[in-house]
């Protein structure tokens, strides 16, 4: 097990784990819509299940929000 | 410019601030901000910038008020509904500030509109609900090299960040919109009204800061808060080199028509 920070939180979780796992280990509804970085870089879409994430990496989530008015 | 007495009054709370005064002041009311969206962000960002006495505010949105927008947009009232959202707040602007020239656009901003509206502004502030006209705003901002905050809110959610030209953009972040219906919209998932406020003000001030250059902006970071919990996150985002408008080998030339989701022609009835 190892610490990594999702969002800004801790979390323990088996390492080396797949970005892809830990999509799925977050419950994350449509990976497809998410944007993701990891140690402040971004990944691309088709690198989520080659990335891996190791103690001490820092995750975040960033989702689509719409909002506002129609125009 | 030469305050009258009366402004002089109107704006005392900012005039009294060091960090603004009458120098800061005047460049509010010389300040002309495009808000894209007269609806849950568009409605505290215009009232605030109308208080503050930006000096020309143009509204664009093509949509009339509906009963279930006055949960949340609070610059329409009860007798609005069925009123251009236009003509809605420009009213309510010129009994807040009559110091303000308020310019309207009964309209949607469009790949065909939206660089020749923009280029009359210091400033576009994003308060549209759906992902075609966030990637237009952001790419016609990038090509005009003109300064936007992006805004977004949804249920207990809001992000919001600042995009200046050689900062991190939207597409940096975001690529892409995601295809139609694929992310709930407001009107499909709802949204707790009180929160287009928290959104909208922090989109106000961002404003009023780059206006007055007053502080740092929210730039090269997307700011996320939940209401449910109240926490607030700033991410520190990165201008992307590989970014398709705004990177090192642009491969977006020319302003995209993206296929809307059809719920949303129809608007949130």
């Amino acid at each position: 097990m190892g610490s990594i920070l999702v969002n800004g939180k801790a979390q323990e979780v088996e390492v080396p784990i797949s970005l892809m796992d830990l999509i799925r280990a977050n419950k994350v509804e449509q990976p497809e819509m998410v944007s993701i970085q990891v140690n402040g870089e971004f990944v691309n879409r088709e690198d989520f299940n080659s990335t891996i994430i190791n103690t001490n990496d820092e995750v975040d989530f960033l989702y689509f929000m719409g909002g506002g008015s129609r125009c | 410019m030469d305050f009258t007495e009366d402004q002089i009054h109107r704006y005392s709370r900012h005039i009294l601030l060091q960090d603004v005064g009458v120098e800061g002041q005047e460049k509010i009311s010389n300040g002309k901000v495009l808000i894209v969206g007269a609806g849950g962000l568009g409605a505290p960002v215009a009232l605030y910038l109308a208080a503050a006495g930006v000096g020309t505010i143009g509204i664009i949105d093509g949509d009339v008020v509906d009963l279930s927008n006055l949960q949340r947009q609070v610059i329409h009232f009860t007798p609005d509904v069925n009123k251009a959202k236009v003509l809605s707040a420009k009213e309510k602007i010129n009994q807040l500030n009559p110091d303000v020239k308020v310019i309207t656009y009964y309209d949607l901003l469009t790949t065909a509109n939206a660089l020749e509206i923009i280029k009359d502004y210091d400033f576009i502030v994003d308060g549209t609900d759906n992902f075609p006209v966030k990637f237009l705003i952001n790419d016609a901002c990038i090509k005009a090299g003109k300064p936007f905050s992006h805004g977004g809110i949804l249920r207990f959610d809001g992000q919001t960040m600042t995009i200046l030209p050689g900062t991190a953009c939207y597409r940096c972040v975001f690529h892409a919109p995601p295809p139609p219906n694929a992310v709930p919209t407001c009107s499909q998932a709802g949204v707790l009204g009180a929160i287009a406020g928290m959104l909208g003000t922090i989109q106000a001030t961002e404003v009023l800061k780059y206006l007055t250059g007053v502080g740092d902006l929210l730039t090269n970071r997307l700011l996320t808060f939940n209401a449910k919990t109240m926490e607030f996150r700033t991410i520190k985002v990165k201008h992307n080199h590989r970014c398709q408008v705004c990177g090192d080998h642009p491969t977006i030339t020319e302003l995209v028509d993206y296929e809307q989701a059809t719920c949303e022609i129809k608007s949130q009835h």
